[in-house]
């Protein structure tokens, strides 16, 4: 029987939520890594028991914690406590940017918040985006903003440096958040196109794996930077695809929602009739490649709905005409945010849309937005949702 | 035999509980300590010392006999009751808030934690 897990980071740890195809009753399990933020948990699709883990503390920093068996149990890949054996190298959290002469590019510097130049430093894992066909593939985008993949199951982790380093880089410069990787799109139909996103440096594009990039952000237009339409410096704060359109990808920006269809060489702005177009989070409806998703927040320094009103919005039309969806939304004093990583859907055949908020909600649309319910009310903010639809 | 106490998180991680003992060959130093305890526990790697840099994490701080070892160079030699296993190496997360000047580090006694202010630190900024 078919089935959907949510798999749902927060400020104090991981949950997991389980339900059959009606996605009518829910079983919550979890915290996972109980006190740790988790800013980010994704399924491989290749083997859906697979799941990667991104666990963070400002005290420990960054833990990576990976399942084989669909999240009932965790391990740290290559940590296992010694007594006997070879020594595990433990190298699973260890994120180095590659600055060496063979492979690398100079350790450069990015701008600062007060326009200084500042060497990048690693904080922690932003988002984790495993490969389409490999389990022991994933990629880990980071702050300070670079590209790492791990080929073995993350017991390793490589930087494509050449994101970093293919010239733009001392542009860059941390949104508020800190400057993070925080989106990466794999091209299900050439999976050697990659797109990542970057607050705030904007949208880029590899064609050959990850060895050189370029700045995808030609027809954006940010009010806050001194040349608007820059090449980079764009606070991008969500992309996202329809795997049957590739070249068609959808922006929330930090303000405007934007439309690509040249796999992001230029981009148009599809806000239309939104009452506000800041948000972070966008999504594409699993079987309707026109049909897109965003949740509008008042404004960048107020991260609250309209009115205290939440309200999802759909558009059927790939932008310009949307429509709000209330129904089983609280409709007065709420004053949540919905953060970039924490929306998704499912493939079932109504598609099923969640979003989790900074006040501990997750909600569930079976019906593609039309009704909503909450399937946990009172769990720590909300940092990721996403969904593995299971056969 | 060395004792080493983790806060509470990093027990979690490498799945101990309680104290740690450690053998440490040669002479007792921060490092020598660390060395041991992350060659035993390799998933503790990175969460106490910068994997590349090995430097302290900037919250973090090690005690040991009442006294706060944090600043110490990590070749110096650790107190003898520490080399003779007779009180606990300490590592501790440090905590919001708090004045240093009060600051008398971390008590350990047979019966638990009794106090610590080690007062320094404030959480990163998140999204």
């Amino acid at each position: 029987m078919s089935g959907v897990r949510v798999l749902v980071g927060t400020r104090k740890g991981a949950f997991i939520l389980t339900a059959d195809g009606k996605r009518q009753n829910w079983e919550v399990s979890g915290p996972f890594f109980t006190g740790w933020e988790i800013y980010h948990l994704k399924g491989s699709p290749a083997d859906p028991n697979r799941i990667y883990a991104s666990q963070s503390s400002g005290w420990f920093g960054q833990v990576i914690q990976r399942s084989s068996d669909g999240g009932k149990t965790w391990d740290t890949p290559g940590g296992g406590i010694t007594m006997d054996g070879p020594m595990p190298k433990g190298e699973s959290n260890k994120f180095v940017y590659d600055a060496s002469p063979e492979t690398g590019k100079p350790l450069t510097t990015h701008q600062f918040y007060d326009g200084t130049q500042k060497p990048w430093v690693f904080k922690r894992v932003w988002h984790l985006e495993p490969s389409l066909d490999d389990p022991d593939a994933v990629y880990a985008g980071v702050e300070d903003a670079a590209l790492f993949r791990s080929t073995d199951g993350a017991h390793s982790w490589q930087e494509l440096s050449g994101l970093r380093g293919h010239g733009t880089g001392p542009k860059w410069q941390p949104g508020a958040g800190g400057m993070c990787l925080h989106t990466v799109l794999i091209d299900p139909s050439n999976p050697q196109r990659i797109f990542v996103a970057i607050s705030a440096a904007g949208a880029f594009r590899t064609d050959d794996g990850g060895k050189n990039w370029k700045p995808i952000n030609r027809g954006l237009r940010s009010e806050f930077i001194p040349d608007q339409t820059a090449e980079v410096g764009h606070c991008v704060h969500r992309i996202a695809l329809h795997g049957s359109r590739p070249n068609t990808l959808f922006m929330q920006k930090h303000w405007d929602v934007m439309r690509s269809d040249n796999a992001g060489d230029t981009w148009h702005e599809i806000s239309g009739n939104l009452p506000t177009d800041f948000g972070f989070v966008i999504d594409v409806h699993a079987h309707e490649p026109e049909t897109i998703y965003v949740v509008p927040i008042k404004n960048d320094s107020q991260h609250f709905p309209l009115d205290g009103k939440l309200r999802v919005y759909r558009s059927r039309t790939g932008g310009n005409e949307w429509e709000p969806l209330t129904k089983g939304l609280p409709q007065r004093d709420c004053y949540v945010n919905v953060l970039r990583d924490a929306m998704a859907v499912d493939s079932l055949d109504k598609c099923g849309v969640y979003f989790g908020t900074t006040g501990g909600q997750v909600y569930v649309s079976p019906d593609a937005g039309d009704n909503w319910t909450p399937i946990v009310r009172d769990l720590p903010g909300v940092l990721s949702v996403e969904v593995q639809t299971l056969s | 035999m060395i004792r080493v106490i983790l806060p509470a998180h990093l027990r979690t991680l490498a799945h101990v509980e309680g104290e740690v003992q450690l053998e440490v060959e040669g002479r007792v130093t921060q490092r020598s300590v660390l060395d041991a305890l992350e060659a035993r526990y390799p998933m503790l790697q990175g969460t106490i010392r910068d994997h590349v840099t090995r430097e302290r994490r900037p919250f973090l701080r090690f005690f040991a006999c009442e006294e706060d070892f944090s600043l110490e160079p990590p070749d110096s030699p650790l107190p003898d009751e520490v080399a003779k296993g007779k009180e606990p190496f300490l590592i501790i997360g440090a905590i919001a808030g708090g004045n240093v000047g009060w600051c008398k580090g971390p008590k350990f006694s047979s019966g638990g934690w009794t106090s610590h202010r080690a007062a320094w630190g404030v959480g990163p900024l998140q999204h």
